[in-house]
């Protein structure tokens, strides 16, 4: 029997890794999607074009504008409008993601201890980045007054990252009027500590990416073999329904946990995550288990499918929601009461969540095994369903024509 | 007096590649109306390429094509020629009438002509009753016919029919080639490429194609006429006829011997007017003429086009699997027969495909499931070989039932699917290996029988080639290593020869005999007749249940009528389905 297996797994990894079009979908795509998702697709917001309608034309306005350019990842251009309807209708057009709006009697106000009127329009149609820039925005302004009322200070850096630190032992002046400023809080990031959106993206994509290879691997391996017809061979041959199993999700796994090695590394020499050799042990003691769970559900598809388009269908069916389900780019927590338990049977949500904790937390063995355990059962429940579709697939794959 | 000519093909050279030999080398040919011009020749031979460059569908490299003077590359010439390619482009969600108009449209036909020309070829090609029928629906023979109308909607002069007639079952072949006939008889110029040998000896003329060298042009007669005296036909008792084929196909003189029904036939290389009873001193070989009952016989196309292709299979396939340990069967069975059928039944919901089919198959046998598509052949094969649970009844194979100790029976049988079903991206050797290794074969064992294999089906220079990139003859070639991997004492073979050329079946019957010559049960459905001679024994299946069996002979015999009494298997298979067709009407008509 073990022989036979033996001949099968061989076999598996023969057919995908001579075939020069498979190696490729093995290495490519996963490499594109992790540049696409490292540098293209970030949450931060970047390359912002602020319009600026200035009516004060005092000093204070101006040394406000100066702390806007001085940060120009983020607004990389301003433009300047010189009434207010030109400002709103390149808002409208979509010229510029937010307006700021200086009124007549900024500079005069903000010397007599005012606060000084300030209005800041914002495109919401681009909701996402218009609330970070509306939030950037604010911290410049909050930091801006409260630096013109209480004297000279070290510029904070508004930039979006962690250290908008307000040093409370700063000096006497400032303490005298701490009494007129609300309290501020002072944030410090933990296990991401300059707040490095691909630290907290890639751990993620490790996951999602080695259960697309997974799940590709297996969904298209039995159709193919219906397509070519040696499917019947395998059926007439002395190999049981399990043994074929077998001989598919072992390739599979291995190709799997290859895949996710490679990114881990990508991730390490090329992204520079930190990754402890606890973080190490945690994702190759989780990653087998993961994969058994994903190849089962990729089996389970490729059963049914009577060719390749089918099974290639079925697997992106799946893939889809499952990523969107797994906390990958969206907060679990997110997802309606009544749908959550999709979560919880998704192997792809503990993996994800996993593999962030691997890099970025060092966790406890008694916290990783938490979320190692359910995939278990998931994985079990996932193969006996693609053992049982595969005893029925012998008469799909002779019956349905 | 010859017809008016229609096309003419002026030395015409054609290659797809630099690096392989050209598809095409300098054929020239003329083809005329009023007839079919049959176009045969092994796979690869150009028979596809030739049609296709006749149909303005590729430049040729070299050479030109005309139909009546004007060069088939003008599209308003190709406006006059009707193609019907191997696989025609039919779709199978919309119904015949859709299917037609859409060809219509493709045209350009429209109003009155198109209404006329419609209706006329839903008559003629009897798809009347049928035109809200999807054409996903229809059978083999009915798509194909609904191909060549909607081939022939443009009114086209030429039309030009690529193996029109592969995997459609004798009968509808018939319907066909008498729809064809009708159209050259109306004048039209009809090309006709084909694998059947048969269908070939009935047009008016034949171009024989090898690696793309035209090696005869002309009547049919003409090179059968090449045979006289050439072919004798020899009277064997059952038994030894193989053992006796086997012993001719040795003689030197003899080019090819194959066993039909009871007797031997046998073709030599020279013609010898007292037959071949003197030629006892012309060759070494071992004496077997004496006593042996022989008498002339009339060529056929086949025995002639053999010879022209260069010989037959005698020396590929002689002296097959001296590897095989003799007598196979005899290792381990239980029980008489080889493979047993009792009472199977199969129900797709309320269709019963196959109705309580019996039989059983000796050792060494070689067994022929026959019946038109939908006669419930394949589904009765696929309960053979465990791949479908039957409703009803059991099939044993090696003495055991498949459905309860399915491993076992399944050791005993090597399987050998329609559609060559290899690896394509592992090579030769890789295949042979993994069939022979989920068999359990161990390593030294797996190299051992590789090397067998590689040496007796001539895989030897290809075996670090990848399956797809061999000819279709290696791949199936391949396909039977494959499943003798295993040495098994039973072999079921589903169609294994469709879409393989005249010499490459010949071949492959050759190591089909020598296997039965070693104890090897053969189980095989086929739709050719010429190979159903080949075989031991016949069931003839009709709408799921066997309506005739016995041997060759037998079947012949019991069809035979006053006004046909020697008909060929063909027309005993024919017969015998219009028989049970009476049958089936009477009871309900009174």
């Amino acid at each position: 029997m073990w022989q036979r297996i033996g001949r099968l797994i061989v076999k598996e990894f023969l057919v995908v890794l001579r075939d020069p079009r498979t190696r490729l979908i093995l290495i490519v795509p996963p490499m594109i999607q992790l540049l696409i998702f490292s540098f293209a697709a970030t949450h931060e917001v970047r390359n912002v074009v602020l319009g600026v309608y200035n009516e004060d034309g005092g000093l204070a306005s101006r040394e406000l504008l100066d702390r806007i350019h001085a940060i120009p990842e983020t607004f990389s251009r301003i433009e300047y409008f010189q009434e207010l309807r030109s400002a709103e209708e390149a808002l409208a057009a979509q010229r510029v993601l937010a307006v700021l709006h200086i009124g007549q009697t900024f500079s005069k106000e903000l010397l007599s201890g005012g606060a000084g009127p300030v209005q800041v329009l914002v495109d919401g149609r681009r909701s996402n980045s218009a609330m970070i820039v509306q939030g950037y925005l604010a911290r410049i302004l909050e930091d801006f007054a409260s630096q013109a009322t209480g004297g000279a200070r070290p510029a904070a850096s508004p930039s979006g990252q962690a250290e908008s630190s307000v040093d409370a032992a700063d000096s006497a002046p400032a303490a005298a009027k701490l009494a007129v400023l609300p309290p501020r809080p002072v944030s410090r990031m933990w296990f991401n500590p300059n707040l490095n959106p691909i630290w907290s993206t890639l751990p993620g994509l490790v996951a999602v990416l080695s259960n697309l290879v997974a799940l590709l691997i297996t969904a298209l391996s039995v159709a193919r073999e219906k397509e070519l017809g040696t499917f019947e061979q395998l059926l007439v041959s002395p190999l049981r329904a399990g043994e074929i199993l077998v001989g598919k999700a072992v390739p599979a796994v291995v190709l799997g946990v290859l895949e996710g090695t490679l990114m881990i590394t990508m991730a390490v020499l090329v992204f520079r995550l930190p990754l402890s050799w606890h973080g190490l042990q945690v994702l190759l003691a989780a990653m087998p288990l993961f994969l058994v769970a994903v190849v089962g559900i990729g089996l389970f598809v490729s059963s049914l499918a009577r060719t390749q388009q089918q099974g290639l269908l079925g697997a992106f069916t799946y893939q889809v929601p499952a990523t969107l389900l797994s906390g990958f780019a969206t907060p679990v927590e997110n997802i309606a009461d009544g749908l959550r338990w999709i979560a919880y049977i998704n192997p792809l949500q503990y993996m994800v969540g996993l593999a962030r904790m691997a890099f970025l937390e060092n966790p406890g063995w008694d916290v990783v095994w938490g979320r190692i355990w359910p995939m278990a059962p998931i994985g079990l429940v996932t193969l006996t369903g693609a053992a049982l579709l595969f005893r029925q697939a012998r008469l799909l794959a002779v019956t349905g024509r | 007096m010859s017809n008016r000519t229609a096309m003419t093909v002026e030395e015409v050279t054609k290659r797809f590649r630099s690096d392989r030999p050209p598809a095409l080398v300098g054929v020239s040919a003329v083809i005329r109306y009023g007839q079919i011009t049959g176009l045969v020749g092994p796979d690869g031979a150009g028979k596809t390429t030739l049609l296709r460059l006749m149909a303005g569908l590729l430049p040729p490299d070299q050479g030109r094509i005309l139909l009546e003077g004007r060069d088939v590359r003008d599209p308003a010439v190709r406006q006059e020629l009707g193609y019907m390619p191997q696989k025609f482009g039919l779709y199978e969600e919309l119904t015949v009438l859709e299917n037609l108009h859409l060809y219509a449209d493709l045209r350009g036909l429209s109003g009155r002509p198109r209404q006329a020309t419609i209706g006329r070829l839903l008559e003629f090609s009897g798809l009347g009753p049928f035109g809200d029928r999807l054409a996903g629906r229809l059978s083999g023979g009915m798509k194909q016919k609904l191909g060549l109308a909607c081939a022939l909607l443009g009114n086209p002069k030429v039309l030009l029919l690529d193996e029109p007639t592969v995997g459609v079952d004798p009968v509808s072949r018939r319907g066909l080639w008498q729809m064809v006939e009708g159209l050259a008889a109306e004048g039209l110029a009809v090309v006709w490429a084909t694998a059947y040998l048969d269908e070939a000896e009935r047009c008016a003329e034949v171009l024989a194609l090898q690696e793309g060298q035209l090696l005869f042009a002309g009547p049919p007669g003409e090179l059968t006429g090449r045979m006289a005296g050439k072919t004798f036909l020899v009277s064997v008792p059952g038994d030894r006829r193989r053992a006796l084929a086997a012993q001719l196909l040795q003689r030197p003189e003899v080019a090819d011997a194959t066993v039909q029904g009871n007797r031997i036939r046998v073709v030599l290389r020279e013609a010898m007017d007292e037959g071949p009873a003197t030629s006892r001193e012309v060759g070494e070989g071992p004496a077997v003429w004496e006593d042996q009952s022989v008498a002339p016989t009339p060529p056929r196309f086949e025995d002639a086009l053999i010879l022209l292709l260069g010989g037959s299979a005698k020396e590929r396939a002689s002296g097959a699997f001296s590897f095989f340990p003799q007598r196979i069967a005899q290792v381990d069975y239980e029980g008489p027969w080889a493979v047993e059928a009792a009472g199977l039944t199969k129900k797709f919901g309320s269709f019963t495909a196959v109705d309580r089919v019996s039989f059983h198959v000796s050792r060494g046998e070689i067994f022929g499931l026959l019946g038109p598509n939908g006669a419930g052949k394949s589904t009765t094969f696929k309960m053979l070989c465990g791949l479908l649970p039957p409703t009803a009844g059991k099939a044993q194979v090696a003495g055991v039932d498949i459905r309860r100790a399915a491993a076992k029976a399944r050791n005993a049988m090597g399987y050998m699917a329609q559609k060559f079903s290899l690896y394509g991206n592992l090579s030769v050797r890789q295949n042979l290996e993994f069939f022979g290794g989920v068999y359990g074969l161990r390593r030294r064992k797996l190299k051992e029988m590789a090397a067998h294999m590689a040496e007796e089906f001539q895989l030897g220079p290809f075996m670090e080639t990848n399956a797809e990139e061999l000819p279709l003859g290696f791949q199936q070639r391949l396909a039977m290593a494959c499943a003798l991997m295993h040495q098994p004492p039973v072999l079921f073979l589903d169609e294994p020869t469709s879409g393989v050329d005249p010499l490459t079946r010949r071949e492959f019957w050759m190591r089909i005999h020598a296997l039965a010559q070693r104890g090897s049960t053969v189980i095989v459905t086929t739709h050719f007749m010429d190979e159903a001679e080949y075989c031991d024994r016949l069931a003839l299946m009709h709408q799921g249940r066997i309506i005739a069996e016995g041997a060759p002979d037998q079947i012949k015999a019991s069809a035979a009528t006053p006004s046909r009494p020697a008909p060929s298997l063909e027309d005993a298979f024919v017969e015998l389905l219009e028989r049970e067709a009476k049958e089936l009407v009477e009871p309900a008509a009174r």
